[in-house]
């Protein structure tokens, strides 16, 4: 299913998809008692925090997260990952993105989808600034000429 | 269930949820930052899909004396507004638009693309370093 107006859209999948995402959120609050928010479980995992989640929970929900995906690219044939072709991009932004992820506390599933289902007012603010940040930078690199 | 297993499970359902949804793609979601471009809406969807259980997860959440499978909920404070999260949130918005990631998807393309996304994950993993060092 397409949306009117939006021919790169695919709402079906998308929300399927943020179901099962939710799902994933759910079963780590019931069960575990903690938020699924990946740059938390990351930084804890690798040890580069050492409050947080038990290591060896964060190992195993890090662990989990490219299994998933995994799986998903093998059943469909391939999912399609394009990723910037400048390795200096990818790095300046995988630089920023866990400097400002550990700064703010959280990213998007921790503030965006943990958070704000929680209608944390923290999760709510982050989410609406690193949106807004991240709409504007595109911005930027549009009027700089980076997508042609 | 061992705790972990319930972990990996969890991390299993995300990583899933991210691919399915088209959200492993940096383009799709560089596409969605896009306003001016072709915009891609789906990442909306994706939200507005997690959100139905969470929400649900959470009224469930506040009538548990503890979770189920641990002794106690673990949660982060919900009210404090410091320069701290309006800095993180303005950068992590800056690095999302420049690569078109964030954690998630990061990490879960270690399973469908580990060079490119092993780059972005151990750069990510600096940047979490230098946050640490510097803020000691």
């Amino acid at each position: 299913m397409t949306l009117p107006g939006f021919p790169m859209a695919s709402p079906v999948e998308g929300l399927i998809g943020g179901l099962l995402i939710g799902l994933a959120a759910a079963i780590m609050l019931l069960g575990l008692g903690r938020i699924a928010g990946v740059s938390g479980m990351t930084a804890r995992a690798t040890g580069i925090a050492d409050t947080g989640a038990p290591r060896a929970l964060a190992i195993a929900f890090v662990i989990g997260l490219p299994l998933g995906a995994l799986i998903v690219n093998a059943l469909s044939g391939g999912v399609g990952t394009i990723f910037p072709e400048s390795t200096l991009q990818i790095v300046v932004a995988g630089l920023i993105v866990g400097y400002g992820t550990r700064l703010g506390s959280g990213c998007t599933s921790g503030h965006g989808v943990c958070g704000m289902s929680r209608l944390s007012k923290r999760s709510i603010v982050a989410t609406a600034i690193f949106m807004a940040s991240g709409f504007a930078t595109v911005a930027v690199m549009r009027l700089l000429g980076y997508f042609g | 269930m061992k705790t972990p297993t319930i972990s990996l499970l969890s991390g299993l359902l995300f990583g899933a949820g991210l691919a399915y949804s088209g959200m492993a793609n940096p383009a799709r979601v560089q596409s969605f930052l896009d306003l001016f471009g072709q915009w891609d809406p789906t990442l909306a969807f994706v939200m507005a899909g997690a959100m139905v259980p969470m929400a649900i997860a959470w009224v469930f959440q506040k009538r548990m004396a503890q979770p189920l499978a641990c002794d106690t909920f673990d949660l982060p404070g919900t009210s404090l507004l410091d320069s701290k999260l309006v800095l993180g949130a303005v950068l992590f918005g800056i690095g999302w638009g420049i690569g078109g990631l964030c954690p998630g998807p990061a990490v879960a393309d270690l399973g469908i693309a580990p060079l490119k996304a092993g780059i972005f994950v151990l750069a990510m993993l600096a940047g979490m370093t230098i946050h640490r060092i510097t803020s000691r």
